[in-house]
């Protein structure tokens, strides 16, 4: 069976061990994690996890299983229709063409945040493969750290 | 009313009905040590090592079918107490254990005992909390009680911070839990069984395969009823020995890696295997390739996770195995043929007359089986038999004639070596008026032999029977087939003096080499009413039959030489 990538969402009470509840069951089980962000639900107690994971259907199944029967686990969502979002930003050493970067972060939906004595920031926030192609495009620009976040999703 | 957390923790076990807590004492639950000292509304066995109480718990549990409960210290003392506590998860066993934590300003400092117990039970527990605030206390030990018993049952551990119970505050114990997070299911779909009752009408070689959670779920009785009605021959996991009964004629045997011939064949022949609370282990199955290739599966589970994790099933049923069995059996009642399987019947005896599970027996030595079945004959029924881990546990599980659930206590899953003494203490403390033998060897009983002393003490009166061969004997089994037989460090011919050991922590000693010395020492130890350990010597290079090697196809098992040679002459 071939791997798949796949996004699940998780709703949990907003407890501290939650978290590593979850990290540890991945890890324990040999499961796969590509990415995993955490916020807090407004006005309740719960949260959002939503976990970017690849594996074969079998292993999907016992993913969404399992997290199922941790006891702070309120739902877990399988992701098809989503629409599905990934943030990066990206610091420029000043030299670098400050209107170049702004056209290639306008082109992927971003823009530049942050231009400091010695640095540029630029910022986009779209799918996974879009932010994927902008940090290979912005390679040309020297780019000096790339920071991504993790994907969160939600049903469309 | 207004008390401290320790005595919401005495009055919380009360209300829980608990009669007995195993355990051990330590600084950072001393504050629920004192409040223990004062009541007198349960009794507190002191084991003499944490891990010991925790198995003395779970044998309890075991045994009654209630919530057993352990109590042990921060640090080493719960380090301690983690095999107990994993031994109870992977065999899905109702359990509470309450541990001490350092006062809540020292977490996160290395204190002294600090260890973080939440983190390191969390892939050996079915939950854990850790106590922040004494208001919330009567709420986590009400859910504790609650989730280790519902559901697919497991063990809980409540992580208590010492000022925690020095602390004082409003106790009102809830009567009611509200998870709304934890609902397990229990009822299993209306047309999820339909379909089942369809497949099993339309099976040729049907199977019943029954697990562990059949025992957890209590539904021996029904089981009994579905295979009385369909007349659908039945084979026992490990963990579910006792639930069909061994006088029961449509019972083949154990199946898996130490089962017999038959219920082997059976499974690897069958066309639909019946499920009903056994997850398909890889010492059931061996080769999943290989496993039950012509056989559809209806799988009935309370756990979900546990359906399709290793076997693709056409049937699943998600519920507790007795509300399904219901459901089933009145609706497969007058639909099925119980005439039908009559061929299906004949060839599965066929292969046990073939190669029944059976040994020889030896005048010079005393053969590891002979006992176990003159244990059978002396006690039987009224035995409850608690075992370690290694050849002896698959000698009891094959030869000795279970004839209820809850009669077989072993460390399946987890395979605990060291279990069986401590677990016995724990049925026996549930069940005074049995008799409680512990089968064990000379490798396991050393484990936690230290609980001579707790048995002595509290006149716990197990009896201890170690099938004695001076090895490890089931690593010294595969080292003679698969190692060339070099027997490393599995040679045990250096032993204590057992009979000495015994007296000297005040119980009674028999040291066994034949058969009649066998029979005088189990008669006196029944007598002498002490906590005893009979000592008997046994054919050293025994092995267990018959074996599929580790992921080996089921039906390829290596049959004892007399068998060999029975087969070769057909």
């Amino acid at each position: 069976m071939s791997a798949v990538r796949r996004v699940i969402s998780v709703l949990v009470e907003n407890e501290s061990s939650v978290l590593s509840r979850i990290s540890g069951l991945f890890a324990g089980r040999g499961y796969n994690i590509e990415t995993l962000t955490v916020a807090p639900i407004p006005d309740s107690n719960r949260s959002h996890i939503t976990i970017a994971t690849k594996g074969d259907a079998k292993t999907l199944e016992q993913i969404t299983k399992q997290l199922h029967k941790l006891i702070p686990v309120y739902k877990v969502i399988e992701h098809n229709e989503m629409v599905e979002k990934e943030m990066v930003l990206i610091k420029f050493p000043i030299e670098q063409n400050l209107a170049d970067i702004q056209v290639l972060c306008g082109a992927y939906n971003g823009g530049i945040v942050n231009v400091g004595e010695e640095m540029i920031i630029g910022m986009v926030a779209d799918e996974p493969c879009r932010v994927k192609h902008f940090i290979e495009a912005s390679k040309r620009y020297n780019p000096m750290e790339v920071v991504r976040g993790g994907v969160v999703a939600i049903e469309r | 009313m207004k008390m401290s957390g320790a005595q919401m923790v005495c009055e919380a076990l009360i209300a829980e009905g608990v009669k007995t807590v195993f355990g051990y004492p330590g600084g950072a639950i001393m504050n629920v040590y004192d409040e223990i000292y004062k009541q007198d509304g349960f009794e507190h066995i002191l084991n003499r090592h944490e891990q010991a109480a925790v198995h003395a718990a779970d044998g309890y549990a075991r045994a009654s079918g209630e919530v057993g409960v352990a109590m042990v210290t921060s640090g080493p003392g719960f380090t301690n107490a983690v095999t107990g506590l994993a031994t109870a998860y992977m065999d899905s066993i109702p359990m509470v254990v309450i541990s001490g934590q350092v006062p809540l300003s020292l977490i996160g400092t290395d204190g002294f005992q600090e260890i973080d117990a939440i983190g390191i039970s969390r892939p050996c527990t079915k939950h854990n909390f850790l106590v922040r605030e004494l208001s919330d206390l009567p709420r986590i030990l009400k859910e504790a009680f609650h989730i280790a018993r519902s559901g697919r049952p497991g063990p809980v551990l409540v992580d208590i911070p010492k000022d925690i119970t020095a602390e004082i505050g409003e106790f009102v114990y809830p009567d009611s839990v509200n998870i709304p997070s934890y609902s397990p299911t229990l009822k299993g779909n209306k047309r999820q069984i339909e379909k089942a009752i369809e497949a099993i009408v339309k099976a040729k070689k049907p199977l019943i395969y029954i697990g562990g959670g059949a025992v957890l779920s209590n539904a021996s009785d029904l089981i009994r009823e579905f295979a009385e009605i369909t007349q659908i021959p039945a084979v026992e996991t490990l963990m579910a020995r006792g639930v069909m009964g061994a006088k029961n004629p449509l019972l083949l045997g154990m199946l898996g890696m130490h089962g017999n011939y038959a219920s082997n064949m059976a499974m690897s022949e069958t066309d639909l295997i019946i499920s009903l609370g056994a997850r398909f282990d890889d010492r059931v199955t061996g080769k999943l390739s290989e496993f039950a290739k012509y056989a559809k599966v209806i799988h009935i589970d309370i756990d979900p996770a546990n359906i399709g994790k290793l076997v693709n099933v056409d049937y699943p049923i998600v519920g507790d195995v007795s509300e399904v069995l219901e459901k089933l059996i009145s609706g497969i009642k007058g639909q099925v043929d119980a005439e039908a399987y009559n061929d299906w019947r004949e060839v599965l005896e066929r292969y046990d007359a073939l190669h029944p599970q059976a040994y020889e027996d030896s005048d010079e030595v005393i053969k590891p089986q002979w006992v176990i079945e003159r244990i059978g004959e002396s006690i039987g029924e009224e035995a409850i038999i608690t075992s370690d881990v290694g050849q002896h546990q698959m000698w009891a599980a094959q030869h000795y004639p279970f004839d209820r659930p809850r009669q077989w206590i072993n460390s399946g899953g987890l395979g605990t070596m060291g279990f069986g003494f401590p677990a016995a203490l724990g049925a026996k403390k549930a069940f005074p008026n049995k008799r409680v033998i512990n089968i064990t060897g000379d490798g396991s009983i050393l484990m936690n032999i230290q609980e001579l002393v707790t048995a002595a003490e509290y006149k716990i009166p197990v009896i201890n029977i170690i099938l004695n061969n001076h090895f490890l004997g089931m690593v010294r089994q595969w080292q003679t087939f698969f190692y060339e037989e070099r027997y490393s460090e599995t040679d045990l011919s250096f032993q204590p003096n057992f009979k000495a050991l015994t007296e000297a922590c005040g119980g009674v000693g028999y040291d066994v080499t034949t058969k009649e010395e066998f029979d005088t020492a189990l008669k006196d130890a029944i007598e002498q009413d002490k906590v005893a350990i009979i000592n008997v010597q046994v054919a050293r290079f025994e092995n267990v039959y018959p074996m599929v090697p580790a992921n080996g196809a089921l039906y390829n098992m290596m049959l004892a030489p007399k068998q060999i040679e029975a087969k070769e002459t057909k």
